[in-house]
């Protein structure tokens, strides 16, 4: 035991020797308070329980190792289409220029690094503080040591149904930028809006957003990770829901060397619903590949709702992890929970490693989970086939079936069909 | 025209023989009927003509229009006009009945080296062929077979043979499950298909579907062979006095 206390520490030590610390203005005190708390727990290693299936050795490097710039010249800029207010970060630096000016009707959204020179402001309830809360009872080392050193983010605060979608667009332009982003967002009663983001945010990344939802207010998320193969990417997701909020969030995932994207939530108010998805494809052909969903929905309220659906597609030797728990606290009656965990397998050398964990304490509740790996259904492709559709494009259809339920999560019609073609084409340039 | 040639299969994994030198030849705007007991390969053969894995040709041929069908990938196959209803119609969640329909059209267009059809011209004909076989709107909205009936997925295999315009049509055993009516609304669609040009491969154990879908010809098909071939009498004769006498008269 003292031996992992000890590497942990080492690794901290390391890491927080190669990074300057922000001072911060309306973000001192939690960011203190955060390093105090990363200090206590030190950095993970691959011998933390928690981190049994990922190695996280180099999300704990003192340094990113560098990333090849990638050029998804072949795809149009993602949700292009959508009428959307974008704010565009390059290697974790906001871009003021090249995004939209930050006026949206329903929404304040200030950048982080210019909020915190202000001496007063709303994110100061936010900012740390649910990253804190979830870090009970499993500790979050990456989350805390983001509240402390994060540099840019953005602070979105929602008052009314959100005129259009705000969009966070990531350029990664440095072959070897650390990027460490920190987004509050806190939608406000009966409050609305639908966060995209998208691209790789840099050569490694290590992200936190924390979402405040109030009563009645209703959140969507949907996020592309990008496309490039040797992404390093740790992110999480805290979530606190009011009363009768709605938590939603999707996630589409291809490539990467290696992504854990880790969603905390929190369901504190009655007959709240929280929902998260992912899809997430790999091609260990293209360079090494692992996926990591670790998700932990705690139920603290009566008739909540929560939903976890989460699919991979893996091929030539990529690795699929899913943690998923569903916690539910002794007063939490009349909780809906489920998960489903799948992996689809297209050929014999891929893994797919899954923790489905339930622990529920309350009487009067409904609970499900299960978790699937499996290959290509060979009597449906052959009937497909039998109809005349060429091999690897039965493929690719019995892959989007695969995946519907995920796709499903997403509520907007025009976000779902863009996210198939994404996928429609990852599928064709990964065949065979 | 199809031509089957002593046609020899075993299963790939094991040492079963499954048809044990099949002859058949079928002209160009003929319905041929296939009957026989239980496991004697009816379905066998069509999978391995339509090029179903698992199972290993050892001997003889099989062509259409002289093309060796046999060398070829399934969706080949199914380009060049072959076409099979299963007598188990397959289940695929998630992928919806027109998407299902509109790739199977224009991948065998496109295998011809013709235009897709085109979005409108697509709905208008599926709309069309669907109501005759009364096949309703949420049936085509619905994933592949998934929560269908029995009889429904068995006329949903024939709106598929319908919008894909084969030459060679093996239907088997599409009778089974479907109530009298469904049978006469599948039998119809058949029917309207039949032309000069289009074959038809009626497997059937019942004499009923051949009095809607009329036979030219009617094989008999035991243990991996064809043991009998005469006119539309010869059903008529297995639906009266089963098939002992004819193996009898065999042996
Ligand atoms: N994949 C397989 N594995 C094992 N046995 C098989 C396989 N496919 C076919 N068979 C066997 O081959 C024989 C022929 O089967 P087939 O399904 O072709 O018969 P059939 O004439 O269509 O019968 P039915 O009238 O009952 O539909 C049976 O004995 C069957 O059990
Ligand atoms: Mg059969």
């Amino acid at each position: 035991m003292a031996a992992v206390a000890q590497a942990r520490q080492t690794a901290l030590a390391a890491r927080l020797a190669a990074l300057a610390l922000p001072e911060g203005g309306v973000t001192r005190a939690a960011r203190a308070a955060a390093l105090a708390r990363v200090q206590a727990m030190g950095l993970p290693t691959r011998r933390d329980e928690y981190w049994r299936y990922t190695d996280p050795s180099s999300l704990t490097a003192p340094a990113a190792a560098p990333a090849a710039l990638f050029d998804a010249q072949d795809e149009a800029p993602i949700f292009a289409a959508l009428d959307r207010l974008t704010l565009v970060f390059v290697d974790g630096i906001f871009d003021p220029e090249a995004s939209d000016p930050l006026e949206l009707s329903g929404v304040e959204i200030a950048r982080l690094a210019e909020a915190d020179r202000a001496d007063l402001h709303w994110a100061q309830g936010l900012y740390g503080v649910l990253e804190a809360a979830g870090q009970n009872p499993v500790a979050r080392p990456l989350a805390a040591l983001n509240t402390a050193a994060a540099t840019d983010g953005a602070l979105i605060r929602v008052t009314a149904a959100a005129a259009r979608p705000v969009h966070l667009v990531y350029e990664h332009k440095s072959k070897t930028s650390d990027v460490i982003l920190h987004h509050c967002v806190k939608i406000e009663p009966g409050a609305d809006l639908t966060l995209l983001e998208t691209g790789p945010a840099g050569a490694r990344f290590n992200k936190v957003m924390e979402v405040d939802v109030a009563a009645g207010g209703r959140f969507h998320h949907v996020r592309v990770q990008g496309r490039d193969h040797d992404r390093r990417a740790a992110t999480h997701i805290f979530a606190r829901l009011a009363a009768g909020a709605l938590f939603k969030s999707f996630t589409l995932t291809a490539n990467g060397v290696l992504t854990r994207n880790e969603a905390v939530i929190d369901i504190a108010g009655d007959d709240a619903v929280a929902h998260v998805a992912g899809a997430a494809l790999g091609d260990g052909s293209v360079g090494p590949f692992l996926h990591d969903d670790t998700v932990f929905i705690t139920h603290g309220a009566e008739r909540g709702e929560s939903r976890q659906v989460f699919k991979k597609v893996l091929k030539h030797g990529a690795t699929g992890v899913f943690q998923g728990k569903i916690l539910v606290t002794p007063g939490a009656q009349k909780t809906d929970g489920y998960q489903i965990s799948q992996s689809l397998l297209l050929d014999d050398d891929c893994q797919f490693l899954a923790k489905p964990e339930l622990e529920i304490y309350a009487d009067d509740v409904k609970c499900s989970h299960g978790s699937t790996t499996g290959a290509l259904d060979d009597t449906a492709l052959f009937y497909l086939r039998s109809r005349g559709v060429a091999h690897d494009e039965a493929v690719g259809l019995l892959v989007l079936s695969f995946l519907a339920d995920a796709i499903a999560e997403i509520e907007n019609e025009t976000i779902q069909a863009e996210i198939v073609a994404l996928l429609e084409g990852w599928l064709a340039r990964h065949r065979g | 025209m199809l031509e089957i040639k002593n046609l020899h299969v075993k299963l790939e994994e094991e040492d079963k023989v499954i048809l044990k030198g099949v002859n058949l030849t079928i002209e160009p705007g003929t319905v041929h009927a296939i009957m026989g007991p239980n496991g004697s390969g009816k379905s066998t053969m069509s999978y391995v003509l339509s090029g179903r894995d698992g199972y290993e040709v050892t001997a003889g041929s099989a062509t259409l229009d002289g093309a060796d069908l046999l060398a070829m990938a399934p969706e080949e196959r199914a380009a060049a006009g072959l076409f099979l209803a299963f007598q188990y119609p397959v289940e695929i969640p998630g992928v919806g009945n027109m998407t299902f329909l509109r790739t199977a059209v224009n991948s065998q267009r496109k295998a011809r080296g013709e235009p897709e059809i085109s979005a409108g011209d697509f709905l208008k004909l599926v709309r069309e062929k669907a109501k005759t076989l009364k096949i309703d709107a949420d049936m085509l909205k619905r994933p592949v077979n998934v929560g269908f009936s029995g009889g429904e997925k068995k006329r949903n295999e024939i709106l598929q043979m319908a919008m894909l315009e084969p030459k060679m049509c093996i239907l088997d055993e599409t009778d089974s499950g479907l109530d009298v009516d469904a049978m006469k609304l599948v039998s119809d669609g058949v029917n309207a298909l039949r032309d000069a040009g289009r074959s038809f491969l009626v497997i059937t154990h019942y004499q009923r579907l051949l009095d809607h879908i009329k036979p030219d010809v009617v094989h008999i098909m035991a243990d991996g062979r064809i043991i009998k071939t005469g006119g539309p009498e010869l059903a008529l004769e297995v639906e009266k006095n089963g098939y002992a006498d004819i193996l009898a008269e065999v042996l």
